[in-house]
Parts: C-alpha cells; structure tokens; sequence
C-alpha cells in the first residue's frame, strides 16, 4: 500500500501539497508547531495512491518521501 | 632554438602557448588586437580554444570559467577594455583564480588615442575594481620579455592562485626584435586538483567561491589574501639596475620609457654626469626595498612616465625618508619623449634644477 | 519514473555542509518558492543520468546564490547576469563536464542579457535553467525584466508602466530568433501537469548537452510569495491568472533530433609539434659578422624608412631588421603611422647594433629611405653628419639640401614598375643599401626577404629586384 512520510522538521507549511494532492489525504497539522516555527502538512493515514504529485510539488528537498508500494515490498 | 624577428605583440601568444595557455578568450581594440589576431591564428591548430567574447566584461569572465576549470587561460586588451574587465578581475582575485591579462596602454581618458601612454598604472597596479585585492603585475620593455615575462605570469599566477597583468604600452606592444623562444611546457592539470574543478569525483567538492556572508569570514578571506600579496613582495620582486653602482642621479622608469632612460643615461655618463637607471620588472609587488635603498644612496631621484605621474607615488612612498630629492618628468597624450629630451632633464636635475613635468 | 521511493536525490547533499548557521538541513528558500522545485527536478535529472560527478553547477547572483549549497556536484559562483560566459569558459577548458547554468530573471535578461544572447548564438553545449518570477528576490522586491504590465513593485510602485518601463521580456520567443541554440521551452511550476512537463523539460534540456547537441534553455515561471505578497497557494494561481497569459507555456524551439552530437576530439600534441605549428622549428640562415668589417660610418646603424603608406616601408624595415639579426647583432623595429594607412605617411625605425638597444626610437638616423618628397623634407634634417641618404626619385623632384652627407638618388618606384609592379620598388631599395653600405650581406638579405614578405609567390621577383637596385647603386660610382 503506497503513503507518504512529512518528515516535519523540514517543512514550511506552504499548504502547496495539501492543495495539490488529488485525493485529498494531506492536511496541515495546527496542532503542531515544527523547529522551524510551521504547521507542516501532515498524511491523514489513508488514501494515498502513491502518485507522487505532492512530491514534486513540495519545494523542501526533505520535506516528503513517497513510498508508491508497502516500505517493505519496496525493500 | 632560432631566433625569431617578431612584433612582441605576436610573441606575446607564442609565449603563452609554449608556456601551455589553453584558452584565449579577447575582444579587439588598438593597439591590442594583434595578440587576439595571432591567437585566433594559432591556438586552433594546437586544439586551444580562441573566441572572441562579445564584450571584455563577458571575455574575463571566460577567462574566471576556464580558470576555475584548472586550464592556463588568458586574454589581452588596452585602457578602455580594462576598465571594463575590471568586474571579472575583482571576481578572479577574490575567489583565487590564476588568470594572466595582457594590457597594452593607449592614451586616455575616454577613448583618447590609440598612441602610447602608462596612464593606466593606477588602474592596473593599484586595482581597479571593488575590493582588498591586489594582482601582479609585470612590466616588459622588449620583444623578450614580452615572451618571458607571459611565461612567467602564468607560473606566477598559478603560484598565487591569483590574476597577473602583463602591462606595457602600445609602443613595445608594436616594436618587432629578435626572440628566443624556450621548449613548449607540458602543463598537467591535475595539479589544481585540490582547489579546481576538474568535472570528476574527486574534484567536485571544490568550490569556486568569492562570497562570505559572515563579517568574519570575510576578514579572514581578505586577511589570507594579504598574506599572499605579502609573500609575493618577499618572493617575486623583479627589477634591473643599470650604471647605478655609483650613481649620484638615479631614473627611475619601466616599459618604453626604461629604453629610452637607458640611452640618455649614456648620454650623460658621457657628459661625466653620474646617472644610473632603475627599472621596476613587477609593478606589483613594487621594488620598494630597492627604491628606498636607493633614495637613502644617491642625492636624486628622477621618475619618467608616459603619464600624469602615477608610479611616481609609489616612488614617493617608499622613497620620502631617504636623502634624495625626488622629481618627476612625464609626457602624455602618446607622446614619447626621445633621448636627447631626457637626457636634458637629466642634465637638471644634475645642476641643481627643478623639473617641471 | 520507475522509482518506488521519491525522496531527495542523490545530487543533493545529504547534510548542506556549506549553509552557514545551525540549520544544516533544510534549504533558505522562503515557503512556497519554485526554486526548491526545480532544485529538485535538476538534481534528480543529474542523478538519474550519473553525471554528477561531471557537473559544474553556476551560481548566480539572486535567491539562487546559494545554489552550492545543496548540488553535490562542482559548483562555481559567478558574477550577476556573467553565467553564460563564464559556462562557456568552463565548457571550453573541458568539454567532458555537463555545465549548468542557473539563472533569475534580473541576472539573464537585464544584466546579463547580452551574455545569455550571445552564448546561445554561440550555440555553447550548456543547458540554461531560467527562473522566471518576474521580480528581484534577493534584493527585496524590485522590477525585474519579465515584470508583468501594471505589476506594483519596490521600483514601479504606482505598477510597470509601458510608457516609463517597455514590456516585459520573452527570452524563449527572443532566443528563439537565433538559428545555434538546440532547444527552449517555457514551462511552468503550477499544478501537477505543468510541473511533470517541467520535469520532463529539464531532463530533456540536460540530456540535450550531454549528447552534444548545443544550447539548451528551459525558461521557468515560477512563484516568489514573498516578492509578490501573496501566500503560496494564491501565488501559485497568479502564475497561472497572470503569468502565462503574457508568458505561454510550451516549447519555441527544438531542433535537438535534426542535430550530430558534437564532442570535440581532445588535442595532445607534442613539445616538438607545438613548436612546428608555431613556426620556430625553420632552419635559418645566420652568420656572425663583425661590424668591424662595415665601413666605419654605417656601423651599429639607426634607419629611418619613410614613404606613403602601401610603398611597403615596412616590410622595407623588416627586411633589414630580419637581415641584420642574421648576422648575429641586435635589431629593433617599431612602425610608426600616419592617422590615414593608405595615402598617408608611413615610416619604421629600425637600430642594428652588436650593442644593446636602449630607446627603439630614431630621431637621428645615419641611413634614412625617402620614398616620397615629405619624408625628405621632414627627415632630411634630422640625418646624422656622415649619414647617407636614398631617395626616391621617381616622386620627388628635388636633390637633398645637405652637403655633409652621401647622397643615393634612384627611380625606385620606376624600376619596380619596370619589374612588373609597383610593389618591388622597396625590394630595389634593399639592393641599393646592400650595394652602398656594405652592412648586409647580399645572400643572407634575400633569405629575410624570403622570411619577411606575406605573398611567397613574389619571391623570384624580389630577388631580381634587389640584384637590380644593388646594380643600379653600383652604376652611381
């Protein structure tokens, strides 16, 4: 099963992922304020389809891993 | 190897090849040209890169690219194209690239005249761009040494990681005399392999780099460039003396005019006047230990220039504590003085008169 | 996009070692700014193609002076607007390295439009990454070239103005006009389309330089939220609102199939070679001479030659410059020129001498050449008291003045006529010094002609032309 990991430390909380992510699974955290002073995005758990669309456009090099297949098949 | 009659702004771009130049990269202008003229005509056939930028501002910054590439690269221009070369030079010195400038001086300001003048020694050995930099600069006066002196300018500038001017004037620039020519210098450039970027693995984490963000840093940058600029005043001073030995008057000139100081120091030793000759080889670093010497040994100094009298401030600095009276003459506009002209000055300056030049 | 995993490429570092401050991780790029994007899009078309270590990134001057930072790969600043140039002296010096050029929109259409211009008409094998987000970033927010009609900034703060500013720049349309570069396209970092086309683009324009197929630009419209005061999800919609009705997207020229790759063959010539090409490998003919053996008054000579300007006064001088180095003395020989070439006057100075030649200059020569009647009536005067002069009686019509020097009167240009052309007369001359002189010996004054003069069809010419003058000096005595 595909999903994305927000390794939250790096994000800015530009909120372009939550908009670009067709399906809807990606959403800003207000409860959390990362080292950088942001609400970073955060997966909702399901629904992901591993497109790779919030991927290319995070601009944070670090920001958002996309895992298209289950982390271990992809092992 | 056989002597060659040629125009020293030709042997100028033999030199360098044979010293192993890889790229050229010029824009034309009197009394330049030839040198772009003669490398666009022999760099090719030796697999070199010759092109003629669109601009001098976009041919020194090839040259800052080549540089940073590791490669023996050069260009030449006068006045005018100096001045605006002089981002690139500033870029160069600041991230330590060895670049050699071939400067042949023309009359100025503005665009001036195409005829002989030294009015461009405050912009090229007092650096004419932003910043704590300073360059070599070595002064030929003859068909040799514009060869020998080229070679050396890319030794030097390879040694210090730093620019070098090549600064003469449009009349040695023009003047054809005989040339020996040494081996061609098989030149490998993984020797830059700790600082430039050679496009392998093991180069690529070099950086060529002139900014510093942090005040700090920056000092200590500029700091680590002074130390250069130190060490070439310890190490790579050059000068030749003529007749000095026990001189009373002493001339102090470099390019054109040492030749023509040279003759009229014949002249007057003739007329019993004891006259000698300094000639400054590196402007910078500047013969300062000499100069002092010989300010503190004879009872005259006289400064010759093809300009308002611009070397003659460093004369001055160094010279000020020593016993000699310093006096300068100059000629400007592409006017050079003959020798009968200056061996009349120094006939003055041998009775006791003052100078008015 | 066979990848199981996206995340950071390879052709960035791991830890930004480079960045200043504590925050070694994360990039200094303001939320929602495009250049992180293309960043990424860059370093994973390196990755992917494994020319990392053969890169040498530019940065320049803008947001994107940090660009070294993150590439691991060879980096080197450059001067604002100078990338281009400086690209091509790195490509030049070594063909073998994927140089990229990395570049705002003040930085490659304002300061460095003539650079970018003229690097593409150079058709230079680098590839170009423009970003596009109409405004300077770095500097806080001024009017940038590709600043839209009426857009407000720090320096257009009642909005561009056609009338004040002109209208913004299209640089793929613009460098589209010129026949060398490869490939251009306008893309744009917006919603999932356009950025996967982005994608696509940047791979394209650096596979382009890598088959060696020449110049390459993908222009980029990207966001600057902060420059334009827009949050990124409104400033992402600008682009799209604004941008690209002014800006269309798409490619304006691509010639990348029609092309051979190009990879210049790498050179490696040997010392003896590089000599050959260079001309100093010719055996020559030298033989010492003592001016001993020269009558007394034409030793260590100052010459003047003078005449009209394509008399060939020069090569005159050269001739007897080349001639007296072979015989193993010093010479110098400097021109000296009227404003005018041709039709004007034109002499050469020329010092022979076993001594060292101190100042090149003659104001006083002991042989002057008077071609025409203003070289004798100005240089006459100035010949040393036992000097010789030769002039040229086909043009001047009076004897010289002087009686405390030796005379040679010939119709030089008259018997070069007779000779087939105008052009032996110098030749003529040469005879008669040798004749006269006795400085330079006969056999090796040809073999400088030969070396001297451009045309070498004209050598037998010349020959018979200096065995003439030297015939016709010896009908004088």
């Amino acid at each position: 099963m595909a999903k994305i990991v927000v390794q939250v430390d790096h994000c800015k909380g530009c909120e372009l992922c939550v908009e670009a992510c067709p399906v809807g699974c990606i959403e800003i955290d207000n409860e959390v304020l990362n080292k950088l002073g942001y609400h970073p995005a955060k997966y909702k758990g399901t629904g992901c389809t591993g497109c790779g669309i919030c991927y290319y456009t995070c601009p944070e090099p670090d920001a958002i891993i996309v895992y298209k297949k289950n982390e271990r098949e992809a092992a | 190897m056989a002597k060659e009659l040629i125009k020293s702004n030709e042997a100028v771009v033999k030199g360098a090849l044979l010293a192993g130049a890889k790229c050229y990269f010029g824009y034309p202008i009197t009394p330049a040209s030839e040198i772009a003229q003669a490398a666009s005509y022999y760099f090719p056939p030796l697999g070199r890169t010759f092109i003629q930028a669109e601009s001098e501002v976009a041919a020194i910054q090839m040259c800052y690219g080549a540089a940073g590439a590791g490669v023996r690269v050069m260009t030449a221009s006068s006045g005018p194209g100096i001045s605006l070369k002089q981002e690139g030079v500033s870029y160069s010195a600041g991230s330590e690239l060895p670049v050699v400038i071939i400067v042949i001086m023309r009359g100025g300001p503005g665009l001036g005249n195409i005829a002989p003048e030294q009015a461009d020694y405050f912009q090229v050995v007092k650096n004419g761009g932003h910043g704590n930099y300073r360059c070599m600069v070595l002064a030929p006066n003859c068909g040799q040494e514009m060869c020998d002196l080229t070679i050396h300018a890319f030794e030097m500038a390879d040694k210090y990681r730093n620019p070098v001017y090549v600064l003469t004037d449009g009349f040695i620039g023009q003047m054809m005399e005989p040339v020996e020519f040494p081996e061609a210098m098989d030149i490998d450039e993984r020797a830059k392999a700790d600082w430039a970027l050679l496009g392998d693995a093991e180069t690529k984490g070099n950086i060529i780099n002139s900014i510093y963000l942090d005040q700090d840093e920056l000092e200590e940058h500029n700091r680590k460039l002074q130390r250069k600029y130190a060490r070439m005043k310890a190490e790579d001073v050059l000068f030749e003396e003529y007749r000095l030995d026990d001189a009373e008057i002493a001339t102090i000139g470099y390019g054109i005019v040492s030749r023509v100081l040279k003759s009229a120091v014949d002249v007057c030793r003739e007329k019993g006047i004891k006259v000698g000759l300094l000639r400054p080889i590196t402007l910078f670093p500047f013969p300062e230990k000499q100069v002092a010497e010989i300010a503190n040994r004879v009872d005259n100094i006289l400064v010759c220039e093809l300009s308002n009298g611009q070397m003659v401030e460093d004369v001055r600095l160094v010279g000020c504590r020593g016993k000699a009276k310093i006096s300068f003459y100059g000629r400007m506009g592409g006017n050079v003085p003959t020798v009968d002209e200056l061996a009349e000055q120094i006939t003055k300056v041998a009775e006791g008169g003052d100078i008015d030049g | 996009m066979a990848k199981d995993i996206l995340k950071k490429p390879d052709a960035l570092y791991e830890v930004y070692h480079r960045k200043p401050g504590e925050d070694k991780k994360n990039i200094h790029y303001c939320p929602g700014c495009g250049h992180g994007v293309l960043h990424k899009l860059i370093a994973e078309a390196i990755s992917d193609f494994g020319v990392a270590d053969r890169t040498i990134m530019i940065s320049p001057v803008g947001c994107s002076v940090f660009v070294y930072y993150y590439f691991d790969t060879g980096n080197i600043q450059a001067a604002h607007g100078r990338a281009p140039a400086v690209a091509t002296g790195l490509k030049r010096a070594n063909p073998d390295t994927i140089v990229i050029s990395y570049q705002g929109d003040g930085d490659l259409a304002a300061i460095g439009g003539n650079n970018i211009l003229q690097a593409a008409n150079r058709g230079e094998n680098i590839t170009v990454f423009f970003v596009n987000n109409a405004i300077y970033g770095m500097t806080g927010g001024q009017m940038a070239p590709t600043t839209l009609v009426g857009q407000k900034t720090m320096t257009t703060p009642y909005g561009r103005s056609v009338q004040n500013e002109g209208y913004p720049i299209k640089v793929v349309e613009l460098l589209a006009t010129l026949e060398s570069p490869a490939y251009l396209e306008r893309c744009a970092l917006t919603d999932a389309k356009n950025i996967a086309k982005t994608r696509k683009a940047v791979r394209k324009a650096i596979k382009c330089q890598i088959d060696g197929k020449g110049f390459s630009l993908v222009e980029v419209l990207s966001a600057c939220p902060s420059g334009w005061k827009l949050t990124p999800v409104q400033a992402k919609k600008w682009i799209t609102d604004r941008m690209m009705s002014y800006f269309p997207l798409g490619v304006t020229k691509d010639v990348i199939d029609e092309r051979e790759g190009y990879h210049p063959e790498k050179v490696k010539l040997t010392g003896d070679r590089i000599e050959e090409i260079l001309g100093l490998k010719k055996e020559k003919l030298f033989r010492d001479k003592s001016m001993s053996e020269v009558p007394e008054q034409y030793r260590n000579p100052q010459i003047k030659v003078a005449g009209f300007g394509g008399q060939g006064v020069l090569l005159l001088g050269q001739t007897l410059a080349e001639a007296g180095m072979r015989h193993g003395w010093n010479v110098s020989w400097i021109p000296s020129y009227g404003p005018e070439m041709r039709g004007g006057t034109a002499n050469c100075q020329v010092h022979i001498s076993e001594n060292d030649i101190g100042a090149p200059v003659v104001d006083f020569p002991n042989i002057l050449i008077a071609m025409n009647k203003p070289s004798l009536d100005k240089f006459e005067p100035t010949v040393q008291p036992g000097g010789i002069i030769f002039y040229n009686t086909s043009l001047i019509d009076r004897k010289p003045e002087r009686d405390d020097v030796e005379t040679v009167g010939l119709p030089f240009t008259d018997i070069g006529d007779e000779l087939g052309s105008l052009r032996f007369a110098n030749m003529v001359v040469v005879g008669a010094i040798i004749e006269k002189t006795r400085l330079l010996d006969e056999d090796i004054v040809k073999e400088a002609m030969k070396e001297v003069i451009h045309n070498k069809k004209f050598i037998p010419d010349n020959i018979v032309a200096i065995e003439r003058g030297m015939a016709e000096a010896k009908k004088l005595e």
